[in-house]
């Protein structure tokens, strides 16, 4: 991967002048590059990484895997059904998957209540799906490669030769 | 109670005092670590733990566990071309601390004169002291990017000169030495007969070249103590493990030596170490690739402020002269952390000629550089 997109991937605050500096590259030449990468969609976009474990719960949600069995259609095989159901902005995740069953969801909701009224009435009436098993999550312990804890404190010396 | 002569000889460290201050201070953005910010990768921590439930807490073969030795000649063979035999070429140490002790103490006879390059690392003088030697410091300069060549040899030798300490890349200035320059120095190192202790812990993080081991060169293998480890490129300081290779005759000296000071190194920091040698060279690529940034980050941003940097060949120190602003080193050092809670390392604490200099470790996350830049760009404006 382009050491541009490896530096953004870590701190997506880092500005062109910054990665210029530390890539020994002219600032226009790395503006350029993001531009380019923004414009071809290898950027989707710029988010925070936040730490839901540390809302509130009232303020919480809850979310859940499922798993979704569904049979091909001539010609598309999973991808529209795949669209059919990503669609819906309870679902956050959706994957192909190899295995017992074809699609993996996660799903977020306020409520358990919500999340099954997503099963029942959108998810399983649908006409290709074959079935679901749900698993709800309990506790995140790391996602996308960030462990979900506060940033232990320095175990270094302040100061060695 | 009367102690010992030498003991009393060597100095204390001179900036203990000024360590004391930056230890006891909060909230202190320090650029003044000499050790990587990264913990040593999962795999090799786990491996160790596995290893102490699996019950592997008893001693080893002093020289080190025979497979470690297999793993490291195998290791150095590939990424070097480095040939040293297992059993008699090999010794595992607690840290390139202790094998440059040994070397020492297995080749220097009473008055016998140590060359060594500096501004250099803390301990090098005081050893040589300690085992009855004479430490000889060459200067270096930043016109020539704190390198020795063959004329600074030529020199500082003469008939009392039993050996020379080379450290590349280098603690604290970051300079390293291309093969071409290696090999004037090998030349020079024939001419004079010397023995070579080569410190090479930061060889790894060699950002422009390949890394050249001193052994490599023609006729340098059969008179260098090739001194490596673990800690730097693994991120294992707290672990102490290293190793010196070395023809057989000092080997066999330093193993004795070894065996009755230290008998061998914990079990679980070989078992360790043998994981890092067989899974961890992508967390190593990983570290050298943040290292680079971080330097090329930092040089540019001092050089811009005025405080002229060489740019660094390795290791993960920046060496910028603060002369521009008449302070001293210590005194610069004492005002940046009293006025911006920045820690660096006064350059005097690497001998006299790092005076006009401070080593600011990029050992540090990318946020807290960037801060501590901004820091030090507002005290040096403010005059």
């Amino acid at each position: 991967m382009d050491e541009i997109l490896e530096i953004l991937e870590k701190d997506s605050r880092t500005t062109p002048e910054e990665i210029a500096r530390m890539l020994k590259k002219k600032s226009g030449f790395v503006r350029k590059a993001i531009k380019g990468y923004e414009k071809d969609g290898v950027i989707l976009k710029y988010k925070a990484v936040i730490n839901k474990e540390m809302i509130r719960k009232e303020d919480g949600s809850v979310r859940a895997l499922i798993e979704v069995r569904v049979a091909p259609q001539k010609n598309v095989g999973f991808d529209h059904i795949a669209e059919r159901i990503y669609q819906f902005p309870e679902v956050t995740s959706c994957y192909l998957m190899s295995g017992t069953y074809d699609l993996l969801l996660v799903v977020e909701g306020k409520s358990i209540h919500m999340i099954s009224n997503f099963i029942a009435e959108k998810l399983s009436p649908l006409e290709n799906v074959r079935g679901t098993v749900t698993h709800f999550l309990l506790k995140k312990y790391k996602e996308d490669g960030d462990l979900l804890k506060r940033p232990r404190s320095e175990k270094r010396l302040a100061i060695s030769l | 109670m009367k102690m010992n002569k030498k003991a009393e000889i060597i100095p204390p460290s001179g900036i203990r005092a000024f360590f004391d201050l930056v230890l006891g201070m909060k909230d202190v953005i320090s650029l003044g670590v000499g050790e990587p910010d990264f913990t040593t990768p999962w795999n090799i921590r786990e491996t160790a733990i596995y290893s102490i439930e699996e019950g592997y807490t008893s001693y080893t073969s002093n020289k080190g566990l025979l497979e470690l030795r297999h793993d490291l000649s195998r290791h150095l063979k590939s990424a070097y071309g480095l040939d040293y035999d297992t059993e008699d070429e090999m010794l595992i140490t607690v840290g390139v601390s202790e094998a440059f002790d040994l070397a020492l103490r297995a080749l220097l006879n009473r008055g016998d004169r140590v060359l060594i390059p500096e501004p250099c690392y803390v301990s090098y003088g005081p050893i040589v002291t300690l085992c009855g030697g004479e430490p000889v410091f060459i200067r270096t300069r930043p016109d020539n990017g704190f390198k020795i060549t063959a004329k600074d040899i030529d020199r500082y030798c003469d008939k009392k000169t039993k050996a020379i300490i080379l450290n590349y890349p280098n603690n604290p200035t970051g300079a390293s030495y291309s093969r071409e320059e290696l090999k004037g120095i090998s030349r020079a190192v024939s001419r004079h007969d010397l023995a070579v202790l080569s410190d090479e812990i930061y060889c790894e993080l060699t950002y422009d070249f390949r890394h050249t081991p001193f052994p490599m060169l023609a006729g340098m293998k059969e008179r260098t103590v090739y001194l490596n480890g673990f800690s730097k490129a693994y991120a294992m300081t707290g672990w102490r493990i290293g190793y010196a290779c070395a023809p057989r005759e000092i080997i066999h000296h330093m193993t004795k030596i070894h065996q009755y000071t230290m008998m061998c190194v914990p079990t679980v920091s070989q078992m360790a170490a043998r994981e890092a040698l067989k899974r961890a060279s992508g967390s190593v690529q990983a570290m050298k690739r943040e290292y680079k940034r971080r330097r090329n980050y930092i040089v540019s941003a001092l050089n811009e402020m005025a405080l002229d940097c060489h740019r660094p060949e390795g290791a993960f120190y920046a060496f910028p002269s603060i002369k521009k602003t008449g302070l001293g080193s210590m005194d610069f050092s004492r005002a940046l952390l009293k006025e911006e809670n920045v820690a660096v390392v006064p350059g005097t604490a690497f001998g006299p000629s790092g005076e006009g200099y401070v080593r600011m470790s990029y050992a540090s996350s990318m946020e807290n550089i960037k801060e501590a830049l901004v820091r030090i760009k507002r005290f040096l404006n403010r005059g």
